[in-house]
């Protein structure tokens, strides 16, 4: 049986802007923010609700940044936990209505 | 560094305006005695110009976004324009006398994830309060707004703007944003009107009385590090600029003109007649105002305050010029810390024009 997808989409709780590769990311709940490196923004821009991270982790971050696929899904998995933690990302295993 | 500091060192380095404050009217429904605006209407942008505007800000990078007045709930596109600015992802702030939100506003307001709602309280005494801003029944009013804002958990902030009529309420409307659970922040300054009229400084609290605001601890924190005297001047500051304004600031007025902030009128160009991206990077004034670093200017930049100094250069530009010092914030150096600035000890210094702020 294949491992459920992820899938992931920005929260309307949230203020962001990109400023050249990295972006600035803050919670309107709690004003928390962050600030998003280049590989972050990479899966930012790409967290539309429908590309799945394992998508978004091979033909975006591996192909932009020549990173192994076993270290990108690590890290990546590490920034999904983060943001979605705080509110910043919605993290589904189905795809997510925008 | 912090976040915003990094931010903001960022933004500085690639010129880009991280913060945009727009004024969407100048109408009022309030006549606040120290306003530094004339309430004109007139010739005011339309919704789908300020629209444009906002979209073209956040194209250029612009983050943090105040929408202003005048009051802009008077304004009846105010919420499209804030929850378009939502949409595009802008950190919203709005400043409004908040006499007009009630509790649908209020739910609205948080629906669409607005940062804060600044609002002014000049005392906690109605018959103070309402005597500034000219409209009876407005701190009612106002407070009841704080109301319905935090029991929808809106973010609010009271700015208390001290003059001669409100110099001892300080601590009571403090004491007042305390239990309403909210944030509170003084100002002590009256600032000039916007054409250049001076005579609302007249309004501003004494220097004794400033002195005493630089003394509380519960306005400035550590009363000794605040008031502490620093000379020490390295390169960091003389190849610093006096603030972010026409650096990561812009200001744009109702009528769709921009300006390096709203306190700082010097004109940089118009949205109906350049797009903000050519009028941000090639407009002659703000290349001339980023010129311009401490070293390059001639009083201040061997003034004992330099290194701290909150030296606004919008208002040194109504003096005269933007490199110029400008005698109300010589005024609060000198008041935080007991020492007179290099202007004020100069031989052509006159303290006329800084009528707020008399010698005892």
């Amino acid at each position: 049986m294949p491992l459920a997808e992820t899938y992931l989409a920005k929260s309307t709780d949230i203020a962001a802007r990109t400023l050249g590769d990295e972006t600035i990311v803050m919670s309107t709940l709690d004003s928390t923010i962050f600030m998003l490196n280049p590989t972050g923004s990479v899966i930012w821009e790409a967290a539309d609700g429908n590309t799945p991270l394992s998508r978004i982790i091979e033909k975006r971050v591996c192909a932009e940044f020549d990173v192994p696929v076993e270290q990108a899904s690590a890290d990546a998995q590490d920034f999904v936990d983060q943001l979605a933690k705080h509110g910043i990302l919605v993290v589904s295993d189905r795809p997510i209505p925008q | 560094m912090s976040l915003l500091e990094e931010m903001n060192r960022k933004a500085t380095a690639q010129g880009i305006p991280l913060s945009a404050h727009i004024d969407i009217t100048w109408r009022c429904n309030e006549r606040c005695v120290h306003c530094y605006l004339d309430h004109d209407g007139k010739d005011e942008m339309s919704t789908a110009e300020i629209k444009d505007a906002i979209r073209q800000l956040a194209d250029c990078g612009t983050f943090f976004l105040s929408i202003s007045g005048g009051e802009p709930l008077l304004r009846r596109d105010c919420f499209e324009i804030l929850e378009y600015a939502r949409e595009l992802r802008f950190n919203v702030k709005l400043k409004t006398n908040a006499v007009m939100i009630g509790t649908k506003e209020a739910a609205r307001l948080k629906k669409m994830g607005i940062e804060q709602v600044q609002i002014s309280i000049y005392s906690h005494r109605p018959e103070i309060h309402d005597a500034i801003t000219k409209l009876p029944g407005s701190l009612r009013r106002s407070l009841e707004a704080i109301r319905h804002l935090t029991a929808q958990g809106v973010k609010v902030s009271i700015t208390n703007v001290l003059m001669k009529q409100n110099a001892a309420n300080g601590k009571a409307v403090q004491q007042l944003a305390r239990d309403m659970g909210v944030e509170f922040a003084i100002d002590p300054i009256i600032t000039p009107m916007l054409n250049g009229d001076w005579s609302i400084t007249n309004l501003g609290i004494s220097s004794k009385e400033l002195e005493e605001v630089f003394r509380t601890e519960e306005f400035v924190g550590n009363v000794g590090e605040f008031c502490a005297p620093v000379s020490n001047v390295d390169d960091n500051v003389l190849d610093g600029y006096s603030c972010s304004a026409g650096h990561t600031l812009a200001y744009i007025s109702p009528t769709g003109d921009v300006f390096p902030c709203v306190q700082f009128p010097m004109p940089c160009g118009s949205l109906r007649q350049k797009t903000f991206r050519d009028i941000w990077y090639r407009s002659e004034a703000l290349t001339e105002l980023r010129s311009v670093h401490v070293r390059d200017l001639p009083t201040c930049s061997h003034c004992s305050h330099t290194a701290y100094c909150s030296r606004c250069p919008g208002l040194a530009y109504m003096e005269g010029s933007m490199r110029g010092p400008s005698s109300i914030d010589c005024a609060k150096s000198e008041a935080r810390t007991g020492i007179p600035s290099a202007w004020q000890l100069s031989p052509g210094y006159s303290s006329s024009k800084l009528v707020q702020i008399r010698l005892a």
